[in-house]
């Protein structure tokens, strides 16, 4: 394929720029490799963070050419190389150094959902027994690798910044699975209201876009979390109907 | 938390580092929205040309008071207000446009096309502050499950009006249905399938395929269980909307023209434009 110029942002949390590298680039080749290509003999002080470079750990989470992405599934050939392809950090999360972020937010906002709270067991020996019906929704939701790129997409950590008020789709993605599992009989809606803030969702589906998992964020997690919220406090009939079976 | 980088983060409307054409898809959905919204507003308005023979235009449909035959009660009454326009239109569109405007796909849309909130996926806003569907007006979108009710009824109505297309009258134009269905069940009809037949079928189907598509919809017939298993019709009806929500956005659109279309369609018959091509 020839050479390649590449714009990768250098810097720290207080100051930082651009640097251009051309290097060289053959067929298959994935812009982490780029990365490596250019640490390895042109920048060797260039932070990455990257670990199994098959889709699967999740850590090279960067923006190429302004699109979140991981850097390990996003192939050259899919990129226009005949203009410089710009590599920056994730920009919703603070900047540890060049392409690193400190995603540690995420983890503590994690530890504040209600964690998984089985009924009682189904049989003697503490066991319980499922139906794979009841189990297809939330297996979808298994397959997150916790790379944070919805996160660092969704506008209202990205551009409004509220960590405080909203946990953003990975973790409705989490709650979804509580919520949906057939074993559990924790109640989250309350939090998922006021805690997690899911009225700020604005339904942009731009989590679903940029997730490597093609997970169905938006629509398979968030819109029946939305609903089953709708259903606790905005509902009147439904409201109404609850109230005639407690009587 | 901490701030990430300022310099990394260009503020203002539309910046971006991406590279592509992110605005292509916003700008189409704000342009084939806004014509949608004037046509179907100066078509509300103009309380004539609604109806063709069998064929009555969906953005009339049901009309409740009106001057067609296809009218369920009755003309305009005399005590309506002379400063308040009257169209049997007006009357009821309210229903399928805010079945619409609260539809989780064009909610996604819109905020992006028309209010730029964001205008595209990792591009900056115009306005720092942000209330989402948290705070009032917008948290008023909770109730699109109460349009869905009201749309599934249309769709009930609309399906009436797709049958009655296919039933002409014998001499010319007036008269449409057959004995039952009409209040002018002494004129002669045979069935017949004209051009206007099959698109206000054609409009019936693609509507109730984006209605049944619809998330509440998905969820009041199944999501909203924890153990599907348990009520294995509500499992099927879950698993069949399931496979028609993912073409949601395809049914949006496509209903969308077919309902414009329709109504274009009538029109332009009862103007006299065109004629309305018979097959048999």
């Amino acid at each position: 394929m020839g050479k390649a110029t590449f714009q990768i942002w250098r810097g720290d949390a207080t100051n930082g720029r651009f640097e251009e590298y051309t290097t060289d680039v053959g067929d298959g080749m994935v812009v982490l490799d780029a990365v490596h290509l250019i640490q390895a003999e042109q920048a060797p002080d260039l932070a990455v963070r990257w670990n199994c470079k098959a889709g699967k750990c999740g850590s090279c989470s960067a923006e190429v050419n302004g699109k979140p992405r991981l850097m390990c599934m996003t192939r050259l050939d899919d990129l226009d190389l005949t203009r410089p392809v710009r590599i920056e950090p994730m920009k919703a999360f603070p900047l540890v150094r060049d392409l690193v972020t400190d995603v540690s937010w995420n983890y503590a906002a994690k530890k504040k959902i209600k964690p998984f709270k089985p009924r009682k067991p189904d049989a003697a020996d503490g066991t319980w027994r499922m139906l794979q019906e009841d189990i297809d929704r939330p297996q979808e939701f298994r397959k997150c690798i916790e790379c944070f790129l919805c996160q660092n997409v969704c506008h209202v950590l990205r551009e409004h910044e509220k960590f405080d008020e909203f946990i953003g789709p990975r973790l409705f993605v989490y709650s979804a699975a509580l919520e949906m599992h057939p074993l559990d009989v924790e109640n989250r809606l309350s939090d998922l209201k006021k805690q997690d803030g899911i009225g700020y969702c604005n339904i942009t589906k731009c989590c679903t876009v940029v997730c490597p998992e093609h997970i169905t964020i938006t629509d398979n997690a968030i819109i029946p979390l939305k609903e089953r919220v709708v259903d606790a406090f905005y509902d009147p009939i439904a409201r109404l109907f609850r109230f005639a079976r407690s009587e | 938390m901490a701030k990430s980088s300022v310099a990394l983060k260009p503020r203002g409307l539309g910046k971006t580092s991406r590279t592509d054409a992110w605005w292509a898809t916003p700008l189409a959905t704000f342009i084939v929205l806004s014509t949608f919204l004037v046509y179907a507003t100066w078509a509300a308005f103009q309380n004539a040309d609604y109806w063709y023979g069998n064929y009555l235009s969906p953005f009339y449909s049901p009309e409740v008071l009106g001057q067609s035959p296809h009218r369920l009660f009755g003309p305009k009454p005399e005590w309506w207000p002379g400063w308040l326009p009257f169209s049997p239109a007006l009357l009821i569109l309210p229903f399928p446009a805010l079945f619409r405007f609260t539809c989780y796909y064009y909610r996604g849309a819109y905020y992006k096309a028309f209010w730029a909130d964001p205008p595209a996926c990792a591009v900056s806003e115009p306005r720092k502050g942000y209330t989402g569907e948290h705070g009032f007006p917008l948290i008023m979108q909770n109730i699109h499950r109460y349009f869905l009710y009201a749309a599934i009824i249309f769709i009930l109505f609309l399906l009436h009006d797709a049958w009655k297309g296919f039933w002409f009258a014998e001499e010319g134009i007036g008269g449409y249905s057959p004995k039952g269905l009409h209040p002018f069940p002494d004129v002669p009809v045979r069935f017949g399938i004209g051009v206007g037949s099959l698109i206000l079928l054609t409009n019936v189907v693609l509507l109730g395929l984006y209605t049944f598509s619809c998330h509440s919809f998905r969820h009041l017939v199944g999501g909203r269980r924890k153990l599907l298993s348990a009520k294995p019709m509500s499992l099927r009806c879950y698993t069949c909307v399931s496979g028609l929500n993912k073409k949601h956005m395809l049914f949006a659109w496509c209903s969308l023209f077919s309902v414009m279309i329709a109504d274009l369609y009538v029109r332009l018959c009862a103007a006299g434009v065109i004629r309305d091509f018979r097959f048999f």
